[in-house]
């Protein structure tokens, strides 16, 4: 088999469209975990004990079970109780609440990695608790997690092929009906993976960036 | 005579199965300055902290400036005191720590303004004015634009002390502010806090283990053990005439462990 230049070029726009889909679920995604993580993370942290409780199980079941599996079940279950919502929005919910998962767990390190003393000054400027969390928290726990989260943020977009099995038209998805219907796979799959290391290594540049920026500790 | 701006009454603090306070009752007059010693663990600090709502009580009362703390008026007697109206009751008491607690993410002016700003509804200018005021007091107005990160212990503790000052309270509590201090930067503290005895009325209520500026700042000492109030007094009568046995053996630990008295 050899390669074949202008099958390459033939097939880069539906390529490309493919890519464009995949971009739209990672960036959506990121969207959808980083607030449920954030509601994860708040009801574990001040929610009463036994919604607390729920919570934390309910995260290690999400996170102990197959992505794949949850997105067939949202995808292919939920209708048979009514719920019946288009592929990529199944896809988006399903890697968000997926990743969710994840960053609940950095939200909630990067929340309880505040010193007390912060509270503590907070309430003895008379701060009220939103202002605390709004002015005092949430701007010292958020910089040092921004490293993790684009950690995960990386990990899910390479996840996003998955989405494939539940009809999503994203990069991966494209290349496998062109592959089926011109019966050469060299090329599309060749591509694939080339568009995914190019978005990963630039993925990863940005990182370095971001952990030179903010992760550094600062003295208290 | 004028009514006490603090009366506490009978308090009890519990960790669990620990008793940290004990039935403890107290009086503070305004404008009285007090000085808390003791040996750790004997509550002084937690005292403090009660004042500040920065805990929970166990049982008792505390009146603060004619009010209740903990409880509020509300079907037809006390009932526990909700957030909005500690709220209120926080205006009157300013607290300064041991480990300064300073906002590490804003500027000493932002520290400074962040409060009044929020909870007063101040204008930044008449805020960034006041600020300035106070940390010219405190000896840190050319420090404005620095970073907590970038300055002294004892460079921190003053902008601590604009800062708890800007809410302008009528109480102000102080935390070991030394302790956590290189022994040369003590005095700059210790300074500032004279000035404000001296150019202030306001009720100043201290613990500290620095028993010479006890001696001196306090118009009052009290000496905790184990949660109780053991002795109280005239700086002189405590420190040169100590009644109670506990007193007198806490104080000669002290002296031998090269406090000055």
């Amino acid at each position: 088999m050899e390669w074949d230049w202008n099958f390459v070029w033939q097939i880069m726009p539906t390529l490309l469209e493919g890519l464009k889909i995949t971009l739209l679920a990672t960036v959506l995604g990121a969207v959808v975990a980083a607030v449920v993580g954030l509601l994860f993370a708040i009801l574990r942290l001040s929610a009463p004990k036994p919604i607390a409780r729920v919570v934390g199980f309910l995260v290690e079941f999400i996170r102990g079970t197959p992505l794949l599996v949850q997105l067939y079940f949202i995808f292919y279950v939920l209708p048979d109780i009514g719920i019946s919502l288009p592929a990529l929005v199944a896809g988006v919910i399903g890697l968000g609440i997926h990743y969710g998962t994840y960053t609940a767990e950095v939200y909630r390190a990067g929340i309880e990695n505040v010193p007390r003393g912060q509270w503590e000054a907070a309430r003895a400027t008379n701060l009220t608790l939103r202002q605390t969390w709004l002015h005092v928290i949430l701007p010292q726990a958020i910089p040092p997690m921004i490293p993790a989260l684009a950690n995960y943020l990386i990990a899910m977009f390479k996840e996003t092929p998955l989405l494939s099995a539940i009809t999503v038209l994203e990069l991966m998805n494209q290349a496998k009906s062109i592959a089926n219907s011109n019966y050469r796979y060299i090329e599309p799959m060749t591509l694939v993976g080339v568009f995914f290391l190019i978005m990963s290594l630039i993925s990863v540049v940005f990182l370095r960036w971001l952990e030179e920026r903010y992760s550094r500790v600062e003295e208290r | 005579m004028p009514d006490p701006i603090i009366r506490i009454d009978n308090i009890i603090k519990r960790y669990g199965p620990l008793t940290v306070l004990d039935g403890l009752s107290m009086q503070v007059m305004p404008g009285e300055k007090l000085a808390l010693i003791g040996p750790s663990g004997s509550g002084k600090t937690t005292i403090l902290r009660i004042l500040m709502t920065l805990e929970t009580i166990s049982g008792g009362h505390i009146e603060v400036d004619g009010a209740q703390l903990y409880h509020m008026p509300g079907n037809g007697g006390l009932v526990a005191a909700d957030e909005r109206y500690l709220q209120r009751m926080r205006e009157k008491i300013g607290m300064v720590f041991q480990h300064f607690n300073l906002f590490p993410h804003k500027c000493v002016l932002d520290n400074v303004t962040l409060a009044p700003m929020l909870t007063k509804g101040m204008a930044r200018a008449a805020a960034e004015k006041r600020a300035m005021e106070l940390l010219d007091m405190v000896g840190m107005a050319d420090k404005a634009k620095s970073m907590p990160a970038q300055l002294s212990g004892g460079q921190k503790q003053r902008v601590a002390i604009a800062r708890a000052l800007a809410l302008s309270p009528k109480i102000m509590l102080f935390d070991e502010v030394t302790s956590a201090l290189d022994p040369e930067l003590v005095e700059e503290v210790l300074n500032v806090m004279r000035k404000l005895a001296s150019e202030t009325d306001m009720t100043m209520l201290l613990v500290t283990h620095e028993m010479g500026f006890a001696h001196d700042f306090a118009d009052r000492i009290l000496f905790f053990d184990r949660g109780r109030i053991v002795e109280e007094g005239k700086p002189d009568d405590i420190f040169r005439h100590p009644k109670q046995e506990r007193t007198q053996v806490f104080l000669r630990k002290i002296i031998a462990a090269g406090h000055r008295v």
